[in-house]
């Protein structure tokens, strides 16, 4: 199936070139990379070309609420060791994006592709991929975003009956809830720190007991199957039992998880366990992620959490006090306009580190620490910021377009 | 109070706790605390029995199929209405407040029952969701400042004669009924729709709990430069999306 080039119909190759075409003003114009203008007038001329784009490839699609682009690009580095690999590594992962990603893959064997949570039911049925990873579900924008169950029972839908091997998660009861409509699925014990969105069992409502690593319904019996893979400290096990070191540039328990789904992709691809970690090793950041950059006499490691989840994960990996830490959140269209979220985050984490905040809502995250009893500093500006600073390492902290703010402001 | 330990109670949060508002129970429990007070906070699964013997009940807002959850557990329960009956001060957002009600819509599109502690009736509105900060007066039996908060739900909910508005709103949307009233209240029980959370928006409102517990009519001044520069933000964008 992946040798064979099916050379494109007429009408998708127009819409491939209208797409470049629109791309290509886009950027001329300034605004951003195209990729998403671009693959929406391609979807405009051929709707199914999603599906023809993909129809050479071997796919494998992402998703999750927390790193599922850091995983894409794990993935996309693996399978190289196999063959060409095409993927929306800056993740514009729904379909006009993945539609212009795919766009610039003839030659490729292989589709690693990053999907918004909202469009993987749609997007699995369009390009039939021989796997899918599923990493995490919790809460995330609540005030735009569908409910995390919701989603969870959208993915569960779109999983019945589909002939594609499911790699998911099994420390996520609601992940384990939409896996296991799938005929396939090779279960990864690749943890969950976050546990406030799996205390009620998805499957019937009633409280699930944890035990250690375990998780069991107490009205239903529903619970944690048996993984194959694990992550054990700085090591994966396989299937067979073989331990396999985990080297990575990237920090923090979360990108161990990721690397270990990405190693199980990897393998039911057909590269072993030992190149396809040998490979994750290359990448030192994603979009800008976990870059430390020097600003103004300081080395900045730029960190994002979007949601509670992600902002435990990202506690747990930053230097220890007293390294100093900025946080800036802001609440603008795509961050979700509500702020509420703060108050699910253990900002108790941060004693003894000197915090400063900063963003369009340091005010709600100034009350929240006070609330924490944390001590802190408010700045107006990220240059302010820094002068209230040490020289050295700063570890900075920042939702989804205070992060975009940060980057320009670096020159990342 | 009954004894010398302020007893904070956190209704399920394995079900009622989607919107942050866990923040009620930080903010009650540290402004207690800034007071002097010795506090206990209790979080109660909904495979455990409410305690009866809490000072305040907090009730936060959740997911359809959770409300409808809690709203039978609560009710098998019972342990909320005999604190309630023994004076307990009980303070609901949004689907918790509902629960308070006689009724509300479920997520099978069902009346289902509520607790009766507020002569309340929500019915789901059929237009967009109500989303965005809410700027309101609150009922001026209470004598507290401008209520400002965070409102996402679709529900309606009409008032009976038991219970007056919590508020008026200026901006937002409230109990979505048209007629300018945001949750409602009576003695010691109190219902809203905001988010935000609510008390760490309205720290007067946190305090009028902690006032009501310890039967006083007033409290020693806290530190509140932060909430009330928040305040001043966010009273400011509601001023202006209006
Ligand atoms: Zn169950």
């Amino acid at each position: 199936m992946a040798e064979s080039t099916q050379p494109l119909s007429p009408r998708a190759r127009l819409a491939v070139t209208a797409g470049k075409a629109a791309a290509a003003v886009s950027r001329a114009a300034g605004r951003g990379s195209g990729s998403v203008i671009g693959g929406k007038v391609a979807l405009r001329v051929d709707p199914d070309l999603l599906g023809r784009l993909a129809g050479h490839l071997d796919v494998v699609l992402v998703s999750a609420t927390n790193g599922k682009t850091t995983t894409t690009r794990l993935i996309a580095e693996a399978l190289r060791a196999a063959g060409e690999v095409v993927s929306n590594a800056l993740g514009a992962n729904m379909p006009a994006g993945i539609t212009s990603a795919l766009s610039a893959g003839a030659n490729a064997r292989f589709g690693v592709i990053e999907v918004d949570e909202k469009y993987l039911a749609g997007v699995a049925r369009d390009v039939s991929p021989k796997a899918i990873a599923l990493l995490n579900l919790s809460r995330d924008q609540l005030d735009r975003a569908a409910e995390t169950r919701m989603l969870a029972e959208r993915w569960r839908e779109g999983l019945q009956g589909l002939k594609t091997t499911v790699i998911a998660n099994a420390d996520d009861p609601l992940v384990v809830w939409a896996a296991s409509s799938s005929g396939q699925v090779v279960w990864v014990a690749a943890g969950q720190e976050w546990k406030d969105d799996a205390w009620s069992c998805p499957s019937c409502g009633g409280v699930l007991q944890h035990h250690g690593d375990d998780w069991r319904c107490g009205a239903c019996g529903f619970g944690r199957p048996t993984p194959t893979w694990v992550l054990s400290g700085d090591h994966v096990l396989d299937p067979n039992g073989s331990a396999w070191p985990i080297h990575l540039q990237l920090p923090g328990r979360a990108n161990k998880a990721n690397a270990t789904s990405a190693a199980a992709v990897a393998a039911a691809f057909g590269v072993a366990p030992q190149v396809a970690l040998q490979r994750m090793q290359s990448v030192a950041a994603v979009a800008g992620r976990y870059d430390v950059v020097s600003y103004e006499g300081r080395d900045i490691r730029l960190l994002l959490a979007k949601n509670p989840a992600g902002w435990l994960e990202t506690f747990s990996l930053i230097d220890g006090p007293p390294a100093p830490v900025i946080l800036s959140v802001n609440a603008r269209g795509a961050d979700g306009t509500d702020t509420s979220w703060l108050w699910d985050v253990d900002y108790t984490r941060l004693a003894g580190h000197p915090v400063v905040v900063i963003g369009d809502r340091r005010l709600d995250l100034a009350v929240r620490l006070e609330v924490a009893a944390v001590d802190f500093r408010v700045c107006d500006t990220f240059q302010e910021a820094l002068q209230q600073l040490p020289p050295g390492r700063v570890e900075a902290i920042a939702n989804y377009t205070a992060f975009q703010d940060l980057r320009r402001i670096v020159g990342n | 109070m009954s004894s010398s330990t302020l007893r904070v109670v956190w209704v399920y949060p394995d079900l009622l706790s989607t919107y942050g508002d866990q923040g009620n129970v930080l903010v009650v429990e540290r402004r207690a605390r800034q007071r002097g007070l010795a506090v206990e906070r209790v979080d109660v699964r909904s495979d455990q029995q409410i305690p009866t013997s809490g000072d305040i009940y907090l009730v936060g807002g959740g997911e359809d199929r959770p409300q409808r959850l809690a709203a039978e557990r609560l009710r098998r329960d019972g342990g909320l209405h005999r604190a309630a009956e023994n004076g307990a001060i009980i303070f609901a957002v949004c689907a918790g407040y509902q629960i308070l009600g006689h009724e509300f819509v479920n997520d099978l599109g069902q009346r289902e029952p509520g607790l009766g502690l507020l002569d309340v009736v929500s019915t789901r509105g059929e237009g967009e969701r109500c989303v965005g900060d809410v700027l309101a007066d609150i009922d001026e039996g209470l004598g507290l400042p401008q209520l400002t908060g965070f409102e996402n739900h679709q529900g309606i909910t009409h008032l009976g004669p038991g219970v007056r508005p919590f508020a008026r709103v200026r901006v937002g949307k409230g109990n979505g009924t048209g007629d300018g009233t945001e949750g409602a209240w009576r003695d010691t029980v109190i219902g809203t729709y905001m988010h935000g959370p609510v008390l760490a928006r309205n720290p007067a409102v946190a305090d009028l709990l902690l006032r009501l517990t310890l039967d006083v009519r007033a409290l020693p001044p806290v530190d509140d430069r932060w909430y009330e520069a928040l305040r001043a933000e966010r009273i400011a964008a509601a001023v202006q999306s209006a």
